[in-house]
């Protein structure tokens, strides 16, 4: 059983630029920042090192941060440009029953994430629904497409906070 | 009985369709009571009611079913093949309607008194496996087809201990006609088939046994011949919707249902006709008592119908009653347990009918 | 000869897919080799609403998750929001929580029981565990008027204490229902056709089911001993003495159809249990005097996760310090569950896919969310 500050050094000195920061205030809990495109790596570490052995990720969340410039265009108030969007990785070890929790953010014009589907097959549908509402892209996914929306779904991403409904979608109205 | 009605119409034609229609007379209404019994059935078995509001306890309930299906549209897809799509349903009807002309429901009331009274009840019940093939490959629609293939491949497989069993009983009786049949298992039950026929000799006692097997061997694969529960892949439910009549709606879809009902009845019938005495009473009948010729004739019909009905109920019991089995381990019981022990109990019963 | 493989469309309409799921089979003859489940078609924008709404009123929508276990949804929420707001809430509120969320456990395990008898082509067991878990939302329904979505939990409180006759009403059901889990094993657990069917197909190893993120019944029937009521208690699970029934391959592989199936069955028991203890130790008191007068959590972000019937129930809540959660993401153990379907299916036959599919235990609703 270890604390998220013990996992957070030695996470440090494994891996020293991928690792940028532990957030520890309450009511939020202990949370590391990784870098996007080297969460694979950490992830593979902290599941098989035999301090942490975290095997299982419970949960995987797209999140829009909304911390970009809001309503540069006249005609788009609400649209949002920079800032970024976060992948949360809530982890757990059902040998050690420890927990921790990573936080990846990648620029909201270009959001590129490691796939972790290759370590945990969990994050497989979890990284397609985050495709789905935010359009994180997820570098090595096998198979990312949308889940929960329709294939053919062309209007944007709907978890996005600037996310505007269609007027249409195959000729149907939407907001009926 | 077509004898006599052609010598009572002076006419042999009018007499096969009289004697043909009578089968109908029965057959519809049958399938109106044993529809609503496989209701109550369920029902009662399952904790509830059954059909409670048409009528007094429901007992309207199936004619008014009945209405529904004939006044529904009859749908029809576009990319089926509209002969087979239609012909299929009367065909599969045909088949199991066929074998009612071989069932001797009393003595002197049989469609037609062959001599190869079984050979054509086997042959004529092909009839359904065909129908059934064209109904699942017309219909364009993958649902209709596995359960149109897996219906012919249960059918024909399980036609394989009923034929054997058949033949063991025919090797006992040496005789291929149902009423021939009937009429030498007389007087009491213990005259039966399954007991060993009328004969008080060595040979009844030893035959009973290996007779008990052979019903049952033969009750189980006509089981799975009507495709009753547990044998009932080819419409099971949860996997494949409906099966072969997925896409029938209307009178077609009731004659599916009125051959699936009539075929339960007609299988039922044979295992009474070959094992059970067919019309005979197991007790005796009150007519010869009082002298009166015609009430026998009525508590012929009466013994075979009710132990026919029987037979139906347990059908209807086990449905209720047992998960399905999955469509190889059909087979496994077929090829593997079934059609051997039969098998041997065929050679047994023979060499027991020698000696 | 061209041959090709057979594409069989499993749904969205069909008996036994539990609802609007489209299992795209690839067949060779009737042997699977491939099975793409498509999921979305009850999406309803759980989490684009959750964003709109303050705290409690979410807590209606996560009734309408897994609309079989509605009240262990409003479990795991209301535990979220607490957590972030940090409150305190009084013994009888946990204590009536613990009881409705176990008899909602029961009648959420009763429902998968008995349609995987009917994926199975029983009908009847179907029936007969309707017929008890009419009993349990009864008891729902004199708590707090509604059967199926309760809205009942609340933040810091519940919206209504319990009735009068209810602790002597749900003695009386638990002493009904015992013997009902006997006549259940009789008629299906054991019956030889059903075993034959569910042993040995869809044969789940420990370590892939934790690979997976497989949890809850289906976690403990591979064997794995993890149930988040004893290893990550919440609310007042640590005060109670039940087992955790793990998979035994008792009739098979340890893993496979049956042992999911009779992971639930011996649940139920374990359940009761816990109601008769909570019943026991119920306290009195108020069950209204800690909600907040207004939900207005500070900043920050929370996951907390519950033992939900049909497995591990997250949810992760972040907060901007508004009113409405900046964000809310449900982890839906179905949705999870479902995504194990091609890895346990491949290589098994149509017939199996219904059984497998039955084992695992989903709901629409929670997976499209």
């Amino acid at each position: 059983m270890k604390k998220a500050q013990e996992i957070f050094d030695i996470l440090k000195s494994e891996f020293d630029d991928a690792i940028i920061s532990i957030s520890t205030e309450t009511p939020t809990e202990p949370m590391i920042s990784v870098d996007p495109l080297k969460i694979c790596g950490v992830s593979l570490f902290l599941r098989n090192n035999t301090e942490l052995q975290f095997d299982s990720l419970m949960n995987l969340s797209g999140v829009d941060d909304a911390n970009g410039e809001k309503g540069k265009v006249e005609s788009d108030l609400d649209l949002i440009t920079g800032g970024t969007l976060s992948v949360y990785y809530h982890l757990h070890s059902t040998k050690i029953n420890h927990k921790i929790t990573l936080r990846v953010s990648a620029p909201r014009e270009n959001p590129e994430v490691e796939s972790v589907e290759s370590i945990w097959k969990t994050a497989n549908w979890h990284e397609r629904e985050a495709y789905d509402m935010y359009g994180i892209k997820f570098l090595n996914h096998p198979d990312l497409r949308r889940i929960l929306m329709p294939y053919d779904w062309d209007a944007g991403y709907p978890l996005r906070k600037d996310y505007k409904s269609p007027e249409y979608y195959h000729g149907m109205k939407i907001p009926y | 009985m077509f004898d006599a009605l052609s010598e009572l119409f002076g006419s042999p034609i009018i007499a096969a369709f009289v004697s043909a229609i009578v089968p109908l007379v029965f057959i519809v209404p049958f399938v109106i009571i044993a529809v609503y019994m496989e209701r109550k059935v369920a029902g009662h078995m399952q904790d509830r009611l059954g059909p409670m509001r048409v009528g007094y306890h429901g007992i309207l309930q199936t004619v008014a079913d009945f209405f529904k299906l004939l006044q529904k549209e009859d749908i029809t897809a576009s990319s089926i093949d509209k002969r087979f799509f239609n012909v299929a349903p009367f065909l599969v009807f045909a088949g199991s309607y066929a074998v009612y002309a071989a069932l001797p429901f009393t003595s002197s009331m049989l469609g037609s008194k062959i001599d190869i009274g079984l050979f054509f009840i086997v042959a004529a019940s092909g009839l359904v496996v065909a129908g059934i093939l064209m109904a699942g490959w017309s219909s364009n629609n993958k649902y209709s087809l596995y359960g149109a293939l897996r219906s012919a491949a249960q059918i024909v497989s399980y036609e394989i201990p009923t034929i054997i069993v058949i033949l063991s009983v025919v090797m006992f009786t040496r005789t291929l006609s149902l009423a021939e049949m009937s009429e030498m298992q007389t007087a009491y039950f213990w005259n039966w088939n399954i007991f060993g026929g009328a004969e008080w000799n060595l040979t009844k006692l030893l035959i009973t046994p290996f007779m008990m097997i052979a019903f049952l061997i033969f009750y189980i694969s006509s089981l799975a011949e009507v495709n009753r529960t547990p044998f009932d892949m080819p419409e099971a439910e949860s996997e494949l919707v409906a099966g072969y009549h997925t896409e029938y709606s209307g009178i077609k879809f009731s004659m599916f249902f009125l051959a699936e009902y009539a075929n339960m009845f007609a299988v039922s019938a044979i295992a009474v006709a070959i094992f059970l005495g067919g019309y005979q009473s197991p007790f005796g009948y009150v007519g010869n008592l009082i002298g009166a010729e015609w009430l026998v004739q009525v508590e012929q019909l009466f013994w075979f119908i009710s132990k026919g009905m029987f037979f139906v109920f347990v059908q209807m019991w086990l449905r209720w009653t047992l998960p399905r089995v999955r469509v190889d381990q059909l087979m496994t019981i077929c090829w593997k347990y079934l059609i051997p022990y039969s098998f041997v109990n065929l050679i047994i019963i023979g060499i027991i009918t020698l000696i | 000869m061209k041959t090709e493989e057979l594409i069989l469309n499993m749904g969205p309409q069909h008996p036994s897919t539990h609802g609007v799921l489209r299992l795209e089979l690839e067949l060779e003859g009737e042997v699977v080799n491939k099975v793409t489940p498509h999921i979305g078609y009850l999406h309803r924008c759980f989490e684009k609403h959750a964003e709109a709404m303050t705290y409690p009123q979410v807590i209606p929508y996560t009734d309408r998750m897994d609309y079989l276990a509605s009240m262990y949804n409003n479990f795991g929420y209301v535990i979220g929001v607490e957590k972030l707001l940090g409150i305190e809430v009084p013994e009888r509120v946990q204590y009536i929580r613990v009881i409705m969320g176990e008899l909602q456990r029961i009648a959420s395990h009763l429902v998968a029981l008995g349609t995987y008898g009917l994926d199975i082509g029983a009908f009847t067991p179907f029936l007969y565990l309707f017929r008890d878990r009419e009993k349990i939302l009864t008891l729902f329904e004199i708590t707090c008027g509604a059967r199926l979505l309760y809205n009942y939990m609340w933040v810091g409180g519940l919206s209504h204490d319990l009735h009068p006759d209810f602790v002597r009403l749900t003695r009386e059901f638990i002493k009904y229902y015992r013997p009902n889990i006997t006549e259940l094993n009789n008629l299906l657990t054991f019956n030889k056709i059903f075993v034959e069917r569910t042993a040995n197909i869809g044969v789940l190893p420990a370590e892939t089911a934790i690979n997976y993120g497989i949890s809850g019944p289906n976690l403990r029937a591979s064997g794995v001993k993890f149930d988040l009521r004893r290893n990550d208690p919440y609310s007042i699970y640590d005060r109670f003495d039940f087992e955790i029934p793990v998979g035994e391959g008792m009739m098979g592989t340890v893993g496979d159809c049956w042992d999911r199936y009779y992971v639930r069955v011996l649940e139920l028991e374990q359940s009761l249990r816990i109601i008769e203890q909570a019943l026991d130790q119920l306290p009195e008191g108020d069950v209204q005097s800690a909600i907040p007068k207004r939900i207005k959590p500070p900043v920050g972000s929370v996951y907390t996760r519950v033992e939900n019937p049909k497995g591990e129930l997250g949810y992760f809540i972040i907060s901007d310090g508004s009113v409405n959660p900046f964000r809310v993401k449900v982890r839906a153990p179905s949705f999870v569950n479902l995504s194990i379907i091609n890895e346990l299916s491949r290589g098994h036959l149509v017939a199996d896919i219904v059984a497998i599919l039955g084992s695992i235990d989903i709901v629409l609703g929670e997976i499209d969310r």
